[in-house]
């Protein structure tokens, strides 16, 4: 089997020797989130907790960003799909993409509703 | 561009013979498969995300939850876990280097990477069936309110969690703890906890220094701590000693809490430990040169995309698990 393997990520920015070398450096690369993903779970700054966008902490989105970033590094270079084929990459993950983001947007969103049927209803749920 | 199909011949299209995706079939299979069970996990997370919505302002803090680390006493938010992330992906790493080893056909480097494959598996595992051990368990018990509400208790001094077994009474009761192998009409009966209601309760008015923490969040994400009066007058609701954690109740917090957290990381753990299966069943092929007689390592490759789809996934639980 001859496989083809692109050596570069970051768009280019850095370019490895070997495939094993771009092994180890997606590693590190991902250790690095982790950290800062886990350091920024236990400090929590304030500034992050207190402040809001689209109705959630901005905390809470960085967390998702660096989880899509690391997703992102694991299916395209421990899953290598940054070799295959075009269609066959588009395939597989625009249709879960699609699938799931359609998914979380009616379920959050009558999730809300349902908590201020809760909270502004005259139920008593919380005794 | 690679998009287009070509054959090489002047072959019909439909006649077949060709790959368009240029994936074999047991790859694209995998893919299948993959991208299907991804789906299964996402419905999992949002219903997850669902439930978290709709009750935003008393939700459990999986900081305050997963605190626990083997072999320390302690408060060590996030460690476990993030160690855990790290062996996950550091296994992911070992199997691509073993496929990237079968492609250049080397046996031995396969067969140990594999084997680290397995061992880093194992260890997740294993960390994760404590893990489930330490929830289950429960550390500081707590009371339930006749709504189902969960009340915790906190030092008024410091602030700091309470135990039950900080400040219960030990009262003169009868408490009998019905068996199944000492009754002769047993039929069934609910395990006793370690202290009763009445004893927490004495033990809470007895104390000034207990106070009651609900589940409510206040503005800075923190749980509301109640007044002393206010503690006292909460006591009536109580209804239940709650004790670590099962289907029903756990002491953490929301009921549905506890049961995303056996679904979700328990469907999680069955795919890694079924990876690790398979694993195995690859390894011994390897050693065995059932490949090298093949002349390729495919296998490795499709048994790869798998063990690293459980880390992908893994990544996504650890985010909305444990850290939004």
């Amino acid at each position: 089997m001859a496989h083809e393997h692109k050596l570069e990520i970051f768009r280019g920015l850095l370019k490895f020797k070997s495939n094993t070398q771009k092994i180890w450096g997606v590693l590190i690369f991902l250790t690095l989130v982790t950290i800062v993903e886990v350091a920024l779970g236990i400090l929590k700054p304030a500034a992050l907790t207190h402040s809001h966008f689209l109705g959630m902490k901005v905390l809470n989105w960085i967390f998702i960003i660096l989880t899509l970033v690391k997703a992102y590094y694991i299916a395209w270079d421990f899953m290598h799909l940054r070799d295959e084929k075009s269609s066959l990459r588009r395939a597989i993950v625009w249709t879960p993409i699609f699938l799931v983001a359609y998914l979380i947007f009616i379920l959050l969103f009558e999730a809300d509703y349902i908590y201020h049927v809760y909270s502004d209803g005259f139920v008593k749920w919380n005794f | 561009m690679d998009t287009t199909v070509t054959t090489g011949t002047e072959e019909n299209v439909w006649g077949g013979g060709n790959q368009p995706l240029g994936a074999s079939y047991g790859k694209l299979m995998m893919w299948f498969f993959l991208v299907s069970d991804a789906l299964t996990f996402s419905g999992f997370l949002a219903a997850y995300g669902f439930s978290r919505f709709k009750f935003i302002e008393t939700w459990p803090i999986a900081d305050e939850v997963f605190t626990h680390v083997p072999f320390f006493h302690g408060n060590y938010p996030m460690y476990y876990v993030a160690f855990m992330t790290f062996i996950l992906i550091m296994s992911s790493v070992t199997m691509v280097l073993a496929v990237d080893a079968g492609h250049k056909l080397q046996k031995t480097k396969v067969v140990w990477y594999m084997f680290l494959t397995i061992i880093g598996g194992a260890i997740f595992v294993g960390s994760q069936a404590w893990e489930w051990a330490t929830f289950i368990k429960g550390d500081f018990g707590a009371l339930e309110t006749k709504g189902g509400r969960v009340l915790q208790f906190v030092s008024a001094d410091s602030g700091d969690r309470l135990a039950l077994r900080d400040f219960a009474e030990t009262l003169q009761e009868d408490r009998v703890d019905h068996e199944k192998k000492n009754g002769i009409w047993y039929y069934k009966g609910d395990a006793l906890p370690s202290y009763s209601l009445n004893e927490v309760v004495e033990g809470v008015k007895s104390n000034p220094n207990v106070l009651i923490r609900t589940e409510l969040l206040n503005e800075d994400g923190h749980k509301t701590v109640l007044t002393r009066d206010e503690t006292l007058k909460k006591l009536n609701d109580a209804t239940l000693v709650v004790e670590g954690a099962n289907l029903v109740r756990n002491e953490y917090g929301s009921r549905l809490f506890a049961d995303f957290f056996f679904f979700i990381t328990g469907f999680h753990g069955f795919h890694v430990f079924s990876g690790v299966i398979i694993n195995c069943i690859i390894f011994f092929n390897v050693i065995l040169g059932t490949y090298e007689r093949r002349g390729h390592y495919e296998m490795v490759e499709k048994v790869g995309l798998y063990w690293h789809f459980v880390d992908l996934v893994w990544v996504f639980v650890f985010t909305f698990f444990y850290l939004v």
